[in-house]
């Protein structure tokens, strides 16, 4: 049939059946389309906010030594440098997320994912990774060692 | 003995109408020339995919996912099952040459050209085949929870989030959350065994069934060569019985891979440990990801990153949809041009899946 057959009212009847349907289908894929996307997506986890972590006795941390060290649910490097300073960076690599460690042989922060190389200062030296590590706050109380957020 | 198989063959004939496929398979040729052998890919692909399929839910029967049983269940499956460890053997093995069969598969088609019209939809159902494969290597990976594909998977989505503005919120849905844990673990497993499966079978109907009602192609060029009438061979019984016999070396190329190179498991993952050295991905990705290693970190002012993926995928939808845009061998004249692509991508990938191997 052909729209030009149809008389004026007809075709607007016709137009507004057509924007009823379609309007209709529409509603109908997005209803079902929403909560599907939706129920796809992992709910917020409500993570505690670690601000500062006990990491062990002075006297057990050796010189020219990297530990990697548990902050709430991410991986935190505290290095103890061969003068016998303590420093701390978040352990995940800025490249490609692997976690890093401590070589002493390099007296570098070293990823194996991608050879990437930082400096004791966190700072990325070598290989692909972009950003320096981020860095953490040592703090020696008496005989005990905290690692906490530097803001 | 031949009555009874005759009255089950009548029995079932009544019902189904067999004689019409009989019939129908009897008419179907395989042309003969002096690339018949690339013919035979396909089949081997099919061959791997149904080991996989029988070997997969071998292993579901004891597989636990999960953060605390994913590792175990596996230890347990290669030291107490009878058997375990040659199974996943078999499984892991037999997914490395699925995807070294289709990729044989794949690039034989390519430079035949196999893909030109009426065959269009074959290829391409054929290539997202060939993605979904990647994607039960790279979901399937996850599952024994240990070391190296703790990394591998961290890698590897970290990659997909960098993709300008889906790149966040893929990761998140890839992940289940911000970081790979027992969440990422539960997805994968849910797509390596049931969306990949599901949507793999639907299109692997749809690509032979096409395959069945288009016959087998024929190579551009080969046709003409001689001028006179092409030498073909009846599917069935000839093609059907060598592809029988290439199955069963197939079998034994497995058998072989699987008990002398038994698959490692390696060590627990453990999210508060270091990426051990000598990590790599497995041999599919390396080109892709010795190529990243290649690209400075900031071309201009775009990421070098973002730069190398945005690369592989409008390379990737060019390859899809190359039945489209191959107007000379829709034509049916040779494209020359394409040839030199097709051969740049082999070798392409060969010389960076060797360097990074090496390297
Ligand atoms: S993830 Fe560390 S170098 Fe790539």
């Amino acid at each position: 049939m052909n729209n030009n057959a149809l008389s004026q009212p007809e075709r607007s009847k016709r137009d507004f059946l057509k924007i009823l349907f379609s309007g209709g289908l529409i509603a109908l894929v997005g209803s079902v389309l929403y909560p599907i996307f939706a129920y796809l997506k992992p709910p917020k986890q409500s993570e505690v906010e670690v601000s500062s972590v006990k990491v062990g006795k002075l006297k057990d941390i050796e010189n020219e030594s990297g530990q990697i060290i548990k902050f709430g649910s991410k991986p935190v490097i505290l290095i103890r440098t061969t003068q016998g300073d303590l420093r701390a960076f978040s352990a995940t690599c800025t490249h490609l997320d692997c976690t890093v460690q401590y070589r002493k042989d390099m007296g570098m922060i070293w990823c194996a994912c991608h050879n990437g190389k930082y400096d004791l200062t966190g700072r990325n030296v070598s290989g692909p990774p972009p950003r320096p590590l981020t860095e953490f706050r040592v703090v020696v109380q008496g005989e005990d060692v905290f690692v906490s957020k530097t803001s | 003995m031949k009555t009874f198989l005759q009255k089950s063959y009548r029995w079932v004939d009544d019902r189904v109408q067999l004689d019409n496929l009989v019939h129908f398979m009897g008419k179907k040729y395989v042309p003969v020339h002096r690339h018949s052998i690339w013919y035979y890919f396909g089949g081997v692909s099919l061959f791997l995919f149904i080991i996989q399929v029988v070997t997969g839910i071998m292993l579901l029967l004891y597989y636990k996912s999960g953060e605390d049983a994913a590792f175990e269940s596996i230890q347990y499956l290669m030291s107490k099952v009878e058997f375990g460890w040659l199974i996943r053997s078999v499984h892991s093995w037999a997914a490395n040459l699925f995807i070294l069969a289709a990729m044989i598969h794949m690039f034989s088609v390519f430079f035949e050209k196999a893909y030109r019209r009426p065959r269009e939809i074959t290829w391409v159902t054929g290539m997202l085949m060939f993605f979904l494969a990647l994607g039960f290597g790279f979901s399937g990976y996850l599952l024994p929870w240990n070391e190296l594909a703790f990394f591998a998977t961290k890698v590897g989505t970290d990659i997909a989030g960098v993709v300008p503005v889906v790149g966040k919120p893929l990761l998140v849905f890839l992940r289940g959350g911000e970081e790979v844990t027992g969440a990422t673990l539960s997805r994968f497993f849910g797509f390596h065994v049931a969306v990949f499966p599901g949507i793999f079978t639907v299109l692997l109907g749809i690509h032979l069934v096409l395959v069945q009602r288009q016959g087998i192609s024929e190579p551009l060029g080969i046709s003409h060569e001689h001028g006179k009438e092409l030498k073909t061979m009846p599917f069935f019984p000839n093609f059907l019985l060598r592809d029988l016999l290439l199955w069963l070396l197939v079998l034994n190329i497995i058998a072989i891979l699987a008990v002398f190179f038994p698959w490692e498991l390696g060590k627990k993952a453990d999210a508060f440990a270091s990426a051990p050295a000598g990590i790599k991905p497995e041999w599919y990705f390396m080109f892709m990801f010795q190529t990243l290693k290649y690209i400075p970190a900031k071309v201009i002012f775009i990421d070098g990153e973002i730069l190398g993926i945005m690369f592989f995928g409008v390379a990737g939808l060019l390859w899809l949809i190359v039945p489209f845009w191959d107007k000379a061998s829709a034509r049916g004249k040779q494209n020359r041009l394409l040839n030199y692509i097709g051969l740049f991508v082999v070798f392409y990938i060969i010389l960076f899946t060797i360097i990074g191997w090496l390297a």
